[in-house]
């Protein structure tokens, strides 16, 4: 129930955070909402030396409109996913994603950022913003860079951030009014971990799909997109008959863990049922 | 049957909000963790990370320069004074009851064992020095499953092995009403284990002035505390004051002499200041005693009509690593449960008590009557299968009828009222029973991918524990009484004492009530004062259901003392006989000369001056008595539960839930349906969410509540809840409702899921009953419908298939 | 240590604390609000919920010097002179019994009204989904929170 011992530091801008990040060295950890990182240091199971926290970096936080993307900054919480008209509007899914994250008081103070550089594969933004074929904005000593969210999530609470650079933002493409989504989570308790989760995204076109992308929670030591699965459904008939046929594959190249709540047969058997829910919950039909 | 009751008046039965609540609403709670004394210390332990190990070193001497650290402790240290945990319930001759010290000092026996504490300013500083005590074990084998646990080559918990005791009843000619039975059933139920997870962990201030200790602890058991104490551990009874203070439910989680809590006492002792420790959530998984963790064998056999001839039970129990409070006699609650409301002409039970090296089991809500009314409720729906007939149609068959009462059962119990067929046809009717079997069977035909079950309970338990020769029987340590006292204060206004010790249970509302009627003062004058054995000296505190029928009795005997003496107050004051004297709605008055009367205020006024007072009677208006029950009490009811499962994913939704209980005269209506309400959500987390895993090298998994699943109100279902009456024999007429709504609702809920199943071939699926227990459950069964149409979805019935 | 300021049920605190002091410790332990209680380790039980800057949060999963700075209202600091009324309708609707998720689940409601004023049962239980109670099966809170949205409590 008792941290340990560490220091702390409360930088007034993105350098100065990243100058006492890069400091720390790799016993430094930033802290934004804590929501993930205060339960791992109450049961001490975190020990970092020091934390930066970003928490009072307001040029970190809000949905902005930047053409075809939308520039969410790291420090926007899952409440404020939830309640953006912008994100509403041309992405829904986070939104929608969002509002399934553990519950109303963790999200008033949780963070996209969080979350994402946290890199749970039990979260469920990671799979979303993977889905969403989103790009990751890092600031370190040595400036900005972008990585795409394919590339960002490398293992098990592990991302692409070199030691020093901190997660900034978030630029998610906007999705036209032709694009259907559904993040279908399936855990055993309201704010319980997703047994797994199933992120998916449909572009319909005349009766068919014409594009399809899906992004799995906890099916492996980080989110997994279902190449199978989106290769089949495109083009493919927007039925449930059809859309179930092309989840059938959802598991294919998967590495579910074992845990109390699901064996990786299981775990398997769940990702394909629920993608063929979520294609067909996205498709409308 | 007819009971007596006192004419109905104006409290009984009045939904009276509680006193208890402002004080709650507003966060002026006194729980024990808010308890701050000039110089108190802080304890944290350090805990065994093993299952099982002998120790070979403990060095604290690393703890002792880090800032903040007073002391630190090892068991070797508390070795002389420390003594063993008690056992109060040695339910055979022969049972093996292990030393249990506090501390942990040649050999660890579960994850979680205390082995060292630190005495630190704040308890952050406490925290911090843990990490520098050194603790070298040697580690041995865990035994973790019980039902290996007595083979000649298993590891041993203790030196004498691992058989605690074996406990057996029989009555009535089993092998005849087995041998040539048209039907016998035989069952393997699981009971996991249970974390109870009352809210507010444990905690405990220890404050010793001179040679007198005051302790305060998050604890149910007050005066049990307060003996065991001086009993068992050399402090002078009379030196000893247990507060519970405000306490954050217990559910038989706190009760319990705990470790913690002895140790508390002798460090404070030692150190010479107050010292406290508050337990975290992860330690409370880990070390308040678990619930439940039984395989119950259990064989039926009956007539083809449906006709129960005889019921055998083969208990295989988990006691733990060692024997505390309650420990062996918790199965013993359910001997008496299996045959729960039906007739039948044998009845056989036997229990074996096994060590293992987990956290000791002991009372958890229900305590073995919930396991014992799961098997038997769960066994009567595969019998009704087996028989293709209606489910309630085969309980009907065989429970007994409302015109049999008083009715002696097969295990020797005297049930003394009840009316099964009221609260059956009650509940048939709320829930829409007929309509939704025909909905099932419809999306049955349909061949659904969702599939509705309907699950059925009709139970009862035995409670109010309880009487003190019956506890004798059964080896108990201790009397089954509960005491109160009543104070009329000069003003006219009334102190209340009660023995049992509440935690949620708003007996300062309910307590209020009764006297209230007794006395004829208005409910606002009455303050009830427990949990101090200071204020309330004796009592036998709060569990089993037992609070209302032993200790709301024991209120009415002590409010009889004192109106009689009133009575002879008044009777001086009007200057009639006491013989003239009536008392009605707190007046006293002369028969026939209703202008000729004194109310009981004035008289408590006069009995203050003692001016006038007949010869030989003492200026007191104060009372104390203490009740004995001669028999227990029997709720019973009807719970009804449909499920919607997904067959899919195996997720299970419970679409509607109906309880008709009948608990005999209501208090409180609104304190009855709220304890209904719990306990109904307390079995519907053993039924679908809970339970308290450790992993085959003995680690508990399940250590917080992201792991063990205390369902939230996103996760359960609202309840529709009625009652009916049928009045107990005793003078109030009152049973108890504590711990009905948890043994009720487990056999519904899972008799639901099983029934929604039958028909793809399931006949059962292991608590709790997750998605992926019962997706398993669906694919070993194939999916394939089960041969024949599902009895339970048919009108059919009698005759074999 | 840190410096801190925080308004805590309309009192200025100004405070040097441990980097790693827990919100809910700092209100226990340094102000003496003890109103707030603990009831797990892994903000799973939502019993030690206060309200900051107006938006409910789980005060173990707060360190204090994150709350620099801000507005912090406990149950202590809820009522009026009376009692809220929220705090009235859990009363009325007898919706706790040992109370001690009550603190937790009041300042929860509070805030879920303030989000929804009108919620369904399913938005209510949804809601409350960070709170746990044992005592009560959930039902009378529920009821309690309609209650409380029939009284208009935002008003």
């Amino acid at each position: 129930m008792i941290p340990a011992k560490f220091d702390y530091v409360r930088p007034s801008s993105v350098g100065d955070a990243v100058s006492a990040l890069a400091g720390g060295g790799e016993d430094a950890k930033v802290i934004a909402g804590g929501q993930s990182l205060l339960p791992l240091l109450r049961l001490r199971l975190a020990y970092p030396e020091l934390l930066v926290d970003i928490g009072g970096l307001d040029e970190l936080c809000g949905v902005t409109d930047d053409g075809d993307h939308l520039l969410i900054g790291a420090r926007t919480t899952h409440y404020q996913l939830v309640h953006d008209p912008l994100i509403t509007e041309h992405c829904g899914l986070l939104a929608q994603a969002a509002g399934t994250v553990a519950d109303p008081a963790v999200r008033h103070r949780g963070t996209l950022g969080g979350s994402i550089a946290h890199a749970d594969p039990a979260g469920d933004l990671p799979a979303v913003v993977l889905a969403l074929d989103a790009t990751m904005i890092a600031t370190g000593p040595a400036g900005g860079r972008e990585i795409p969210a394919g590339e960002f999530f490398v293992d098990y609470l592990t991302t692409a951030l070199a030691p020093g650079e901190i997660l900034t933002g978030i630029r998610v493409p906007k999705l036209g009014a032709d694009w259907g989504y559904r993040y279908e989570k399936f855990h055993r308790t309201a704010q319980a971990w997703a047994i797994v989760g199933v992120a998916a995204l449909v572009r319909r076109s005349d009766g068919h799909v014409a594009e399809a992308r899906v992004g799995l929670t906890n099916m492996g030591s980080v989110p997994i997109r279902a190449a199978a699965v989106e290769t089949a459904a495109a083009g493919a008939q927007a039925s449930p008959e059809a859309l179930r046929e092309a989840a059938a594959g959802a598991d294919e190249g998967t590495q579910p863990p074992a845990d109390l709540h699901g064996a990786p047969d299981y775990r398997r058997h769940l990702a394909r049922v629920l993608t063929g829910r979520a294609l067909e919950a996205a498709a409308g039909v | 049957m007819t009971a007596t009751v006192d004419a109905p008046t104006a409290e009984l039965g009045k939904a009276r909000l509680r006193k208890e609540d402002a004080k709650l609403l507003t966060g002026q709670t006194n729980w024990t963790d808010n308890i701050k004394l000039t110089g108190m210390l802080h304890l944290a332990f350090l805990r065994s990370p093993y299952a099982h190990a002998k120790i070979t070193r403990v060095d604290v001497s690393g703890a002792l320069g880090q800032p903040g650290v007073i002391a630190a402790f090892s068991g070797a240290d508390f070795a002389a004074e420390q003594g063993s945990l008690p056992c109060a319930w040695p339910v055979t001759p022969d049972i093996v009851i292990p030393p249990h010290p506090p501390m942990a000092v040649d050999e660890v026996r579960y994850v979680g064992e205390a082995v060292a504490v630190v005495v630190a300013r704040d308890r952050y500083a406490a925290a911090d020095a843990l990490a520098s005590i050194d603790v070298d074990y040697e580690p041995l084998p865990p035994v973790l499953d019980i039902r290996t646990a007595l083979d000649p080559g298993s590891p041993k918990v203790h030196e004498a092995g691992n058989k605690s005791y074996e406990w057996v009843f029989a009555n009535g000619d089993v092998d005849a009403a087995f041998s040539d039975a048209p039907v016998v059933l035989e069952r393997t139920y699981r009971q996991q284990r249970l974390i109870p997870c009352a809210m507010e962990p444990r905690a405990v201030v220890a404050q010793w002035v001179g040679d007198e200790v005051t302790l305060w602890s998050a604890t149910q058991i007050p005066h049990v505390l307060r003996f065991a104490l001086s009993a068992f551990f050399g402090i002078p009874e009379q030196n000893v004051r247990v507060i519970a203070p405000d306490v954050g439910g217990g559910f038989g989680s706190k009760l319990q002499v705990t470790a913690e809590e002895v140790l508390a006492v002798l460090i404070g002792r030692k150190i010479g200041k107050p010292v406290k420790w508050a337990e975290t959530r992860t330690e409370g998984n880990l070390t308040v005693h678990h619930g439940r963790d039984q395989w119950q064998q259990i064989k039926i056999a009956a007539e083809a009509d449906g006709r129960i001839r005889g019921l055998s039970v083969d208990l295989l129990a988990d006691m733990g690593a060692y024997l505390m409070l309650v420990t062996p006699g918790v199965p013993l609650l359910g001997a008496f449960m299996f045959p729960a409301i039906y007739k039948m002409d044998a009845y056989s039970f036997k229990c074996t008590g096994v060590f293992s090296t987990k956290m000791p089991t002991d009372a958890y809500r229900g305590a073995g009557r919930p396991e014992a009314t799961f098997a038997i409720e769960r066994i009567m729906d595969e019998l009704a299968a087996e028989l293709g007939i209606e489910p309630l149609e085969l309980r009907e068959r065989n429970w007994i009828k409302h015109e049999e009462f008083p009715y002696t059962t097969i295990c020797g119990l005297t049930y003394d009222s009840g009316n099964y067929e009221a609260a059956t046809a009650k509940a048939r009717e709320l829930f829409d029973y007929d309509g939704l079997r025909a909905e099932q069977r419809l999306r049955n035909e349909r061949g659904d991918k969702v599939r509705l079950g309907i699950g059925i309970s009709t139970f009862t338990e035995m409670c109010g524990l309880a009487p003190s020769r019956v506890l004798g029987s059964l080896s108990y340590g201790a009397g089954g009484w509960e005491h109160a006292a009543i104070r009329m204060l000069p003003t006219g206004k009334v102190e209340v004492v009660t023995g049992s010790s509440a935690h949620g249970q708003g007996h300062e509302t309910a307590w209020s009530q009764i006297v209230a009627d007794q006395l004829g003062v208005p409910f606002e004058d009455i303050r009830v004062l427990h949990g101090d054995t200071q204020v309330s000296p004796k009592g036998m505190d709060t569990y089993g259901s037992r609070s209302l029928a032993v200790g709301g009795l024991a209120l009415v005997s002590a409010c009889d003392k004192v109106v009689a003496k009133a009575k002879i107050i008044a009777a001086a004051m009007l200057e009639a006989s006491a013989d003239d004297l009536e008392f009605s709605a707190g007046r006293f008055s002369v028969r026939g000369d209703p202008e000729a009367s004194k109310t009981i205020q004035e008289v408590a006024l006069a009995t203050f001056a003692a001016h006038a007072l007949p010869e030989g009677v003492e200026p007191s208006l104060d009372s104390d008595a203490t009740y004995d029950p001669d028999n227990f009490s029997f709720p019973h009811g009807t719970h009804l539960c449909a499920t919607e499962v997904d067959t899919e994913t195996g997720f299970v939704h419970i679409r509607s839930y109906v309880a008709v209980d009948d608990v005999g005269v209501v208090v409180n209506p609104l304190i009855v349906e709220g304890q209904v309400h719990g306990g109904i959500a307390q079995g519907i987390a053993q039924a679908l969410y809970e339970e308290g895993v450790y992993d085959e090298a003995g680690n508990l998994v399940t250590t917080t509540l992201a792991d063990y699943l205390v369902p939230s109100a996103a996760d359960l279902p609202s309840y529709r809840t009625e009652r009916t009456t049928t009045p107990a024999s005793n003078r109030l007429g009152v049973k108890g409702v504590g711990e009905a709504g948890t043994i009720a609702s487990t056999p519904a809920v899972v008799n639901a899921i099983v029934d929604a199943l039958r028909p793809l071939g399931v006949q059962d699926v292991t608590m709790p009953c997750t998605p992926e227990r019962v997706w398993r459950a669906i694919q070993a069964a194939h999916g394939q419908p089960a041969q024949g149409q599902p009895a339970q979805g048919s009108e059919q019935s009698g005759g074999m298939a | 240590m840190t410096h801190i300021t925080v308004t805590v049920d309309g009192v200025k605190y100004v405070d040097q604390v441990e980097p790693r002091l827990l919100l809910v410790h700092y209100l226990r332990e340094v102000i003496g609000k003890t109103g707030t209680p603990i009831g797990c380790d892994t903000s799973n039980c939502g019993a030690c919920t206060v309200l900051m800057d107006g938006q409910s949060v789980k005060s173990c999963s707060v360190l204090a010097v994150q709350a620099d700075g801000s507005d912090v209202t406990t149950i202590e600091g809820l009522a009026n002179g009376e009692l809220h009324p929220v705090q009235r309708a859990f009363h009325e609707e007898h919706a706790l019994q040992c109370g001690y998720c009550t603190p937790g689940m009041i300042m929860a409601t509070t805030d879920l009204l303030r989000d929804n004023p009108h919620p369904t049962e399913e938005e209510i239980r949804d809601g409350l989904e960070g709170n746990l109670c044992r005592c009560t099966g959930y039902e009378n809170i529920v009821r309690a929170v309609k209650r409380a949205a029939e009284a208009g409590v935002t008003q």
